[in-house]
């Protein structure tokens, strides 16, 4: 019997695209239980339920920052005493699974992009380049999973997820929050969940409009070089890359960005490359699927019409 | 009174000697550890020397008896990643130096990290970049602070100092929000490349480094058991790494003022839209 729990932060009856994502991938188990902390609705206990989720441990949410989280992951550990914990990949939730796992003198594996019925983690490695089989060798292990790895598949549980109270200890926070601020919604898809992206880099030359363009025109998300979000022309939360998000996607289409190594560690595992370049010796048509020499002021309007047009 | 803003700080830099991503890494079939042969300071880690160095300056430095210690764990070339910290202005090295340690994960890291920050005594503030550019699971800050008990002021995208009140006030984005966090010392600190610029080694940096000390010590010397670090210590083993295939260029096209509609036949020809 292996049991697993999937820890959450927060949990609408809109689950996100990797909530649905992780909530396939805990099914797999004899059982999974989802902990969680902040307060949930009957939509959303029903939709645990149809990916045969019985059970949801709750716990109030916290108003500090990481430490009642990872005392809430602690104590849901304590209670089902899973063998695998699965969380999301993004540094918040990395870091929560990093310090249960030091708590708990056990292993903590990131960047998963599959997890077998019997804890064999499939993950990438030197942004991947390579593809590694990794397994736990203590009978507990926490796993973070990107967003995009397996297809949403809720199991057809019929029943809703049964919510109980988990008891949480009191903690003490050695640090405060002092400033905290919300960042304005753009109304695209999130980048790191994205089925397409049209990034922009240098070559946009302060005007990000053709890229936002064509990126509303497939439905797609947003992203940019780091020379594009250190220029201050798009915020840094749309930097794919080593040091921003990593991305998938079924298509990232790049305009006006070279390919430097810390980009590509960012983007090489698409599925599909498209780039748009004015320079033919640009690093990035090495990788690119299609690639086209031109100039993306001319280009990607064109193509943004083109698309609406055959839509309409 | 005492003014806290006088007595000098104990940093501790943590420095990771990576194989230089500019050439093909490679992970070695018979022992699934990554080729270190061709090796640097982690780029990411610049990040943190620079921080540190901002910190024990806004303290008065090492006149004011401000100490930065580069600290690694790494064989023995991993003292070239110490080196550059050293002639970028840190002031001694320590580098634990184990066969042992090889094939640590994480978990086991951290643990020997810990054990390497306690062997050096009294450190208020450990400073790390946010994540090694070889492994990138960007978790060991986070464990350091939970095994150390210190503040876990990870992710920074800005980092302001208080020296009177020896408090740190950092930014950080969590999804949706941009935080700042406040923390007195002791503390981690994991900075970004957004929260500053890292300094070149000058000349003087340079010449000073090769008179500066730096001190190897063992897995032994920490108090830490071979069963408790490297393969041995690890919560999770790799059975496999396979290379994926390289990707190649495909078709390539000069634009005749008709590439956008080229590119949206493209996408519909690979069924993207
Ligand atoms: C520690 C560190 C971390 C980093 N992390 C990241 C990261 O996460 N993500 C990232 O992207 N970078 C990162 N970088 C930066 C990276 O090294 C490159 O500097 C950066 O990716 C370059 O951005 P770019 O391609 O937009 O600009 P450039 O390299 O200047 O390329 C601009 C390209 O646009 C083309 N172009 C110009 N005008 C047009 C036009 N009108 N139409 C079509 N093409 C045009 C040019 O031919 C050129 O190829 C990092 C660097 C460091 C040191």
């Amino acid at each position: 019997m292996t049991s697993a729990l999937l820890f959450f932060t927060e949990l609408t009856q809109a689950p996100s695209k990797a909530q649905r994502e992780l909530l396939t991938l805990a099914a797999r188990f004899d059982s999974a239980t989802v902990a969680l902390t902040g307060d949930i609705s009957e939509e959303a206990t029903g939709i645990v339920g149809s990916y045969g989720i019985g059970r949801i441990l709750q716990a109030p949410a916290g108003d500090g920052f990481q430490d009642h989280e990872v005392g809430v992951l602690d104590a849901a550990v304590q209670t089902v005493n899973p063998q695998i914990v699965l969380l999301a990949n993004d540094s918040f939730h990395r870091e929560v699974a990093a310090r249960v796992a030091a708590r708990r003198e056990v292993g903590i594996i990131t960047d998963a992009i599959d997890v077998s019925a019997d804890r064999t983690v499939t993950k990438d490695e030197l942004a991947g380049a390579y593809t590694a089989r990794v397994n736990p060798v203590a009978d507990l292990v926490l796993v973070t999973v990107k967003p995009n790895s397996v297809e949403d598949a809720p199991a057809g549980g019929e029943s809703a997820a049964v919510v109980e109270p988990l008891e949480v200890a009191a903690y003490a926070s050695r640090l405060q929050v002092v400033g905290r601020e919300e960042k304005p919604a753009s109304g695209r898809p999130s980048l790191g969940e994205a089925r397409i992206v049209v990034s922009g880099g240098r070559g946009v030359d302060g005007d990000f409009s053709p890229v936002e363009d064509l990126a509303d025109a497939l439905g797609a998300a947003v992203g940019a070089s780091r020379a594009a979000t250190d220029a201050g022309w798009i915020d840094h939360d749309f930097q794919v890359g080593q040091t921003g998000t990593t991305v998938s996607p079924q298509l990232y289409i790049s305009a006006g960005i070279s390919g430097a190594i810390q980009q590509k560690a960012g983007m090489q595992t698409s599925k599909y490359i498209v780039a748009v370049n004015k320079d033919e010796d640009a690093p990035i048509f090495e990788i690119a699927d299609f690639g086209i020499i031109g100039d993306l002021k001319q280009i990607l309007p064109q193509a943004a019409e083109e698309i609406r047009r055959r839509q309409s | 009174m005492s003014d806290a803003s006088s007595t000098p700080l104990t940093i501790l830099v943590l420095v990771k000697h990576v194989p230089d991503a500019q050439f093909d890494r490679h992970i070695d079939q018979s022992t699934l550890r990554m080729d270190r042969s061709e090796s640097i300071l982690s780029e990411l880690d610049e990040y943190a020397v620079e921080a540190a160095l901002a910190i024990a300056e806004e303290r008065g430095g090492p006149k004011a008896g401000n100490q930065v210690i580069a600290a690694t764990m790494g064989g023995p070339k991993a003292v070239g990643s110490i080196k550059k910290a050293l002639q970028m202005g840190a002031t001694s090295g320590l580098h634990l130096n184990d066969e042992t340690l090889a094939g640590s994960d994480a978990t086991a890291t951290s643990r020997a990290l810990a054990a390497l920050v306690k062997y050096a005594g009294n450190v208020d503030l450990v400073v790390t970049g946010m994540a090694s550019t070889d492994a990138e699971t960007a978790v060991v800050p986070a464990q350091l602070a939970e095994r150390l008990e210190f503040a876990a002021l990870t992710n920074a995208s800005r980092v302001e100092f208080d020296s009177a009140a020896s408090a740190l006030t950092i930014s950080r984005d969590h999804g949706s929000e941009s935080l700042k966090l406040s923390a007195s010392f002791p503390a981690v600190l994991s900075v970004t490349d957004q929260a500053n610029e890292p300094r070149y080694p000058n000349f003087r940096g340079i010449m000073a480094a090769k008179k500066k000390k730096t001190e190897e010590v063992t897995a032994a010397d920490l108090g830490l058991d071979a069963s408790a670090v490297g393969a041995a210590g690890s919560g999770t083993e790799v059975v496999s790494a396979e290379a994926r295939p390289a990707r190649t260029a495909g078709t390539v096209i000069t634009d005749n003022g008709q590439a956008g509609i080229a590119l949206v036949n493209y996408l519909a020809e690979q069924k993207l839209i």
